[in-house]
């Protein structure tokens, strides 16, 4: 196929063929952004939060003195252990996906001057680490002295377990185990490391910060009451929550039932997500409604220049042109074209990432995206002229012969 | 000549079905999904005290310690301290203290559970000052605010679940373990945003939603609701180990009070920026505040530096755009492609005299009836998407409805973008020269 006749014949259509150039180019840069901004929240959307979720319910309680804290939760926890197939209950002072109450900046000595990033505190009670499955990869899981009383906040000491990705951010490449951090007086050290443990609130936070979360072990009290983590089987664990509630409706009547954060954890996490996949399912309607839009330019202009050209394509049919010579020549016309805008459009998908780096924290698009891109415009070019290339190759010779 | 030239458009558009609707549906669906994005965009940067905003300002001390290594002077709020001392010197028209907490809400005689709500502490100005609807009743006046009264104003959505939305004034509820009497019911009220509530703590981290959400449903005077609710209030920061007792912050070294004033005249404006200048470093000189830092933005401005406007639905917003650039190229080489076709017919009438000028309007025409077209389809699919977007679970889906303005704008757009579309083919349309044309025939 000579390239020289139809770029001879583009000459004549520059303005056209530019304007369809840089629709594809356009349509490339925003293509490859949208695309790599979709894979972004869905990879964010399946985070390893590190524990059971498909076994794991929070009932939240709130409305009541830390005065009235021992008694409130003596009748919640009797009638919650008392509902038929719960496997576990223990207190938690925040739940992953759910509520949050141990958000806190910590330093690496005890001077405060090394400051080693705002972490969550899991501040629970015994059997909360073993009911949520969190995976303790090196140390021990908490013992039974490790769980101490406390007033205030939380525990102003303890051995803790800290998960991977922060026992790498504080310490990079050494053993955190025996290490040591702060908050503001209070001091922790390290004897376990979780796999994983996902923040309360991972939405919220940059991709390397969402695991960022220790288990600190305390005593139930005034100030770690009311959030309780419930254990049943995944089948039965709605009909579970469900009695739950119904039954601490009656044991604890003058408390308020938080019903909004007393949910699942498969719920939780639906509902944590909820914007990410409104906004990954707003770019898939864009991207679809977009290449729609390109298909049927190019449909459309390629359809108008068949039309336009009949007479040419009848004396090249009649002069020898098999019917697959015109197929070809507009399929290569195509091509070129969309070639153009695409050379055109990988610049400009790197000049549109760079200003979504700029005011939306987007990491750097990876570069493979550029030839799937370009593969997939190639692709809806060759779809979009299949249909106007074979009316133009079904022009019969005889065609040379009439007059316009 | 209008109607003549409709009429050769309207020829025109029906002589070549499939490429009229290709266009049609291109501009529609460029509309379509710009016009959604940005009435979403609409709503959420929409002004929430139309007329009075440029009289609404935020100031800011800075009371943090000097050791305390955090590089944004000022933060947010205030300490109570700070607070309570600019808010007495009552030197602007008016001001209000703001504070938040959660509350337990039953009502003496109502037989349903206890409700969790958000409880306002306030000041009576804050009422005029936010020009606050009411429905039954009025605001508590100074004078309860002395004298630590227990009362308060309640939402309309609150009167509806305990009192059915009878008049509840001089009814009771019960505000964790205090008797208030209800002195006002408010009408219905959502400011968008919830500008006096912008000073959230975690700007940027995903909870910028929560500034959509709805107004508190109790207010009660500042110091009545702090001994009410005593246990139950939040810092926003704290240094040198926090509050003693959780939960309670008066006199702490606590970060968590909020102060709006509105100023009535520029003069007043410069008088209070001065106030809060003096102010600090009175503070300083007495060994209270370490840094002399001072801010005062307006409301505007403020909502503006907090970033409240969500990041995705500005996403969204550019990305609808570069789609309507998008369908814009591609009506403008489809409608040149389509005129240029035309070149014999545009040099007979060019022969015939029609002058430049005239074959231009005559081709813009045609432009501007498809814009009109693409426009009623885009206005369709505009309804559609925000039919999607109300679909979604984000706290202000229930805010996003086109109004009229929006709707305007709908049909404005489209006819803009054929018009823009068209100018270029029609340029060349009119260019063409008469005497090459006729030699065809």
């Amino acid at each position: 196929m000579q390239i020289q006749p139809i770029l001879a014949a583009l000459k004549k259509h520059r303005l056209a063929t530019t304007l369809i150039a840089l629709e594809i180019a356009l349509a490339c840069a925003v293509l490859c952004n949208a695309c790599f901004i979709i894979s972004q929240r869905i990879t964010a959307m399946h985070i390893d939060s590190g524990v059971d979720e498909a076994a794991l319910a929070t009932v939240q309680l709130t409305g009541y003195d830390s005065a009235q804290a021992a008694d409130v939760d003596a009748r919640a926890l009797a009638a919650l252990r008392a509902v038929p197939g719960v496997e576990s209950v223990s207190l938690l002072n925040s739940i992953p996906f759910g509520s949050r109450r141990g958000t806190a900046g910590i330093t690496t000595d005890a001077a405060g001057k090394h400051f080693g990033g705002v972490i969550e505190f899991y501040v629970g009670g015994p059997g909360s680490l073993r009911a949520l499955g969190a995976k303790v990869i090196a140390g021990r899981a908490p013992q039974a002295d490790d769980f101490h009383a406390f007033t205030g906040f939380m525990p102003d000491q303890g051995s803790v377990q800290i998960t991977q990705a922060l026992a790498e951010h504080l310490w990079p490449g050494a053993d955190p185990l025996g290490k040591e951090f702060w908050m503001l007086k209070s001091h922790f050290r390290v004897v376990g490391v979780l796999k994983n443990l996902v923040r309360p609130d991972p939405t919220g936070w940059s991709a390397e910060r969402r695991q960022w979360a220790v288990f600190l072990p305390a005593q139930p009290g005034p100030y770690l009451t009311g959030s309780y983590l419930l254990r049943a089987s995944p089948g039965d664990l709605p009909r579970v929550l469900r009695d739950a509630l119904a039954s601490l409706a009656k044991a604890v009547p003058e408390v308020v039932i938080d019903r909004e954060a007393s949910h699942t954890l498969t719920d939780l996490r639906r509902d944590v997500f909820k914007n990410d996949r409104a906004m990954a399912g707003m770019l898939v309607g864009v991207i679809t409604a977009m290449l729609l839009v390109t298909a049927l330019g190019i449909v459309g202009l390629a359809s108008f220049w068949v039309a336009q050209r009949r007479r040419q394509i009848g004396v090249r049919r009649a002069i020898g042109a098999t019917r697959r010579d015109i197929l070809h020549y507009f399929q290569t016309e195509n091509f070129l074209i969309v070639t153009g805008g695409i050379v055109l459009g990988m610049a400009l998908a790197f000049a549109l990432n760079l200003t979504l780096m700029k005011f939306y924290e987007l990491p750097r698009l990876p570069l493979y995206y550029l030839p799937l891109g370009a593969m997939a415009l190639w692709a809806l070019g060759q779809l979009a002229v299949l249909g106007p290339a074979l009316r133009a190759a079904a022009v019969p010779p005889v065609v040379a012969t009439r007059s316009a | 000549m209008f109607a003549y030239y409709l009429d050769l458009a309207l020829h025109s558009l029906k002589r070549n079905k499939m490429l009229t609707a290709l266009m049609i549906i291109a501009i529609a669906v460029g509309i379509g999904a710009s016009m959604t994005t940005l009435t979403v965009m609409h709503v959420l940067s929409g002004d929430p005290l139309p007329g009075k905003s440029a009289h609404i300002f935020y100031p800011q001390v800075d009371p943090t310690p000097a050791d305390w290594n955090n590089p944004r002077h000022p933060l947010a709020v205030m300490d109570d301290r700070s607070a309570l001392e600019l808010w007495s010197a009552r030197r602007a028209d008016r001001q209000a203290l703001i504070v938040q907490s959660p509350v337990k809400v039953s009502a003496p005689g109502v037989d349903r559970p206890p409700l969790q709500l958000t409880l306002l502490a306030t000041t009576s100005d804050f009422f005029p000052m936010f020009e606050v609807p009411f429905a039954y009743g009025r605001a508590w006046t100074p004078a309860d605010e002395t004298s630590h009264a227990r009362v308060a104003v309640i939402s309309s959505d609150l009167n509806d679940r305990l009192f059915d939305g009878a008049d509840s004034v001089g009814r009771t509820v019960r505000l964790k373990d205090s008797d208030v009497r209800i002195v006002g019911v408010l009408k219905p009220w959502r400011p968008t945003p919830l500008f006096y509530d912008a000073q959230g703590g975690f700007t940027g981290n995903g909870y910028e939603t929560s500034y959509y959400a709805r107004p508190e449903d109790v207010f009660m005077p500042f110091q009545s609701a702090l001994e009410v609710n005593d246990g139950n209030f939040f810092q926003f920061t704290c240094w040198g180990g926090g509050p003693p007792v959780p939960g309670h912050l008066e006199g702490s070294p606590c970060l968590w009070v909020a102060l709006w004033v509105e100023l009535d005249s520029a003069a007043k404006v410069a008088d209070y920026r001065a106030f809060i200048t003096n102010y600090a470093q009175q503070q300083k000189t007495l060994g209270r505040f370490a840094n002399t830092d001072t801010r005062m933005l307006d409301l505007v401005q403020w909502l503006d530096h907090q970033q409240v406007i969500p990041k995705n639905a500005r996403l969204q917003t550019w990305l609808a755009l570069a789609f309507l650039v998008i369908c814009l190229f591609n009506t403008v080489g489809l409608l040149l492609a389509k005129f240029l076709r035309r070149a014999g017919e545009i040099g007979v009438r060019r022969a015939l005299g029609a002058s430049r000028r005239s074959v231009f309007a005559q081709y813009l025409m045609e432009a501007g009836l498809i814009g009109f077209i693409g426009g009623i389809g885009g206005w369709l699919l505009t309804l559609l998407g925000l039919w999607l977007v109300r679909r979604q679970q984000t706290p202000y889906a229930d805010l996003v409805g086109l109004d009229m303005s929006m709707f305007v704008t709908t049909f404005a757009l489209a006819i803009v973008v054929s018009l823009l579309a068209g100018a270029l083919p029609a340029l060349r349309a009119s260019r063409v020269a008469p005497a090459l044309q006729l030699k065809v025939y």
